[in-house]
């Protein structure tokens, strides 16, 4: 599966996706966002149970907001709708699939 | 069935991990890096680079790292990313635990370099996120007309100072001595800037909290007295610790947590060796880094050589 971009005309596909939700927030400028984007990309590749998707905080303060990500990268785990995980910082794949079976 | 023990596996995938990976497979040692994350460790969350020489205009840390792996893996080096929880190192043949493997490895390189260093007061690691901040340049931009703590007093902590300065409406420097150890360039543009605050011969003791970060309790370590700041976030910015605690001290390690070797990036144990910023030296640079990585092959070829004597 590819990777949703995410803004603000598209967020309901987010909020009403039957899938669990993997949601990254990122800056193209910064470097642990750099590091983690390819591991958020192979996860869309391989694991197409999960709906992947990235949020850039410069074109989309609101929703970075109404997250109250502070922190980039931050990954929010999304099930029908509710965020059961969010975690600041960049962080290895294993522990990105943890948060998503969790 | 035999366990695969490769010639040599290298703990970290950060500059001197790869110019190690580069060497060893040039000179045709079937050779693994194991990388927690992605390429480059500290060096790729370092936006410009610009004393690695032959980049005229200079390079972003991201993309020199990528490049070291992909110049690595033109010679045949493999990468696995996976984290090293444990070494058994008694043996010959030399043992390094992942969370779902072990590999064998006739020779270990050690790059795991350095992490930020934490204050190590109650709820840090929780309020990651919430207030508390390690990365000036990535996290300070949500910091725009709020007030905000910067602890430290290093050339790290005044670049960071400086770099809120600009964007936040007020930056606390809270500093345990009574002067910046950081280097005269900051002093001047830091002392001016009119909302930069100092705080010396002080100690951030405590978070005060409310679901988040909303002051610190700072302790003067000179009149004994407390006081409390009032702000939105906490960037800290006292160095760095070298990433040694997974060895279980199967190698020397000095008081620091760093791993003793000299020049050559031998350890005290035989077929060892420790590269980069989590090895004992002067200057912790990505040119001293790569240096290393060359160094330590040098020295593995050697032992290699006598392997099976």
């Amino acid at each position: 599966m590819s990777v949703l971009k995410v803004t603000k005309n598209n967020f309901d596909e987010v909020k009403n996706s039957e899938k669990t939700v993997l949601l990254d927030f990122y800056a193209d400028w910064c470097g642990p966002c750099r590091m983690v984007s390819p591991i958020v990309d192979e996860i869309a590749e391989e694991y197409p149970q999960y709906l992947v998707a990235k949020i850039n905080v410069d074109d989309e303060p609101e929703l970075a907001e109404s997250f109250s990500v502070t922190t980039i990268p931050t990954l929010v785990v999304m099930k029908g709708g509710k965020v059961v995980s969010q975690s600041s910082g960049a962080r290895p794949k294993e522990q990105i699939l943890n948060m998503l079976e969790g | 069935m035999m366990e695969y023990i490769y010639d040599m596996i290298i703990i970290g995938g950060g500059p001197a991990g790869y110019t190690a990976a580069l060497y060893a497979s040039r000179a045709g040692l079937d050779t693994l890096v194991v990388e927690r994350m992605s390429a480059g460790g500290q060096m790729a969350l370092t936006g410009d680079i610009d004393n690695y020489p032959g980049f005229d205009e200079g390079v972003d840390g991201f993309t020199l790292g990528m490049k070291m792996q992909q110049g690595a893996e033109r010679f045949g080096a493999k990468t696995k990313y996976a984290e090293v929880t444990g070494v058994d190192l008694s043996d010959k043949i030399k043992r390094v635990k992942t969370s779902s493997e072990e590999l064998l490895a006739k020779t270990v390189v050690i790059a795991t370099g350095a992490n930020p260093r934490e204050l190590d007061i109650s709820d840090e690691q929780q309020l990651i996120g919430r207030g508390v901040h390690y990365c000036a340049h990535c996290d300070g931009r949500f910091y725009r007309d709020k007030t905000v703590v910067v602890v430290g007093g290093g050339n790290s902590a005044a670049a960071d100072a400086l770099y809120l300065s600009r964007l936040v409406k007020k930056v606390y420097l809270v500093h345990r001595r009574d002067t910046l150890r950081a280097t005269k360039i900051y002093h001047e543009p830091l002392f001016q800037a009119q909302n930069v605050e100092f705080v010396w011969n002080s100690v951030v003791e405590e978070f005060i909290t409310d679901d988040r970060v909303v002051g610190v309790k700072v302790k003067n370590l000179v009149d004994k007295k407390t006081g409390e700041i009032a702000c939105n976030g906490v960037f800290i910015s006292i160095g760095r610790m070298p990433v040694t605690a997974f060895l279980n001290n199967a190698v020397e390690i000095d008081k620091n947590g760093y791993i003793v070797a000299d020049e050559s990036t031998r350890t005290n144990i035989d077929g060892i060796y420790a590269v980069g910023d989590v090895r004992t030296k002067a200057l912790r640079q990505v040119v001293t880094a790569v240096a290393d990585g060359a160094v330590a092959v040098h020295y593995a070829e050697e032992y290699l050589a006598h392997f099976s004597d």
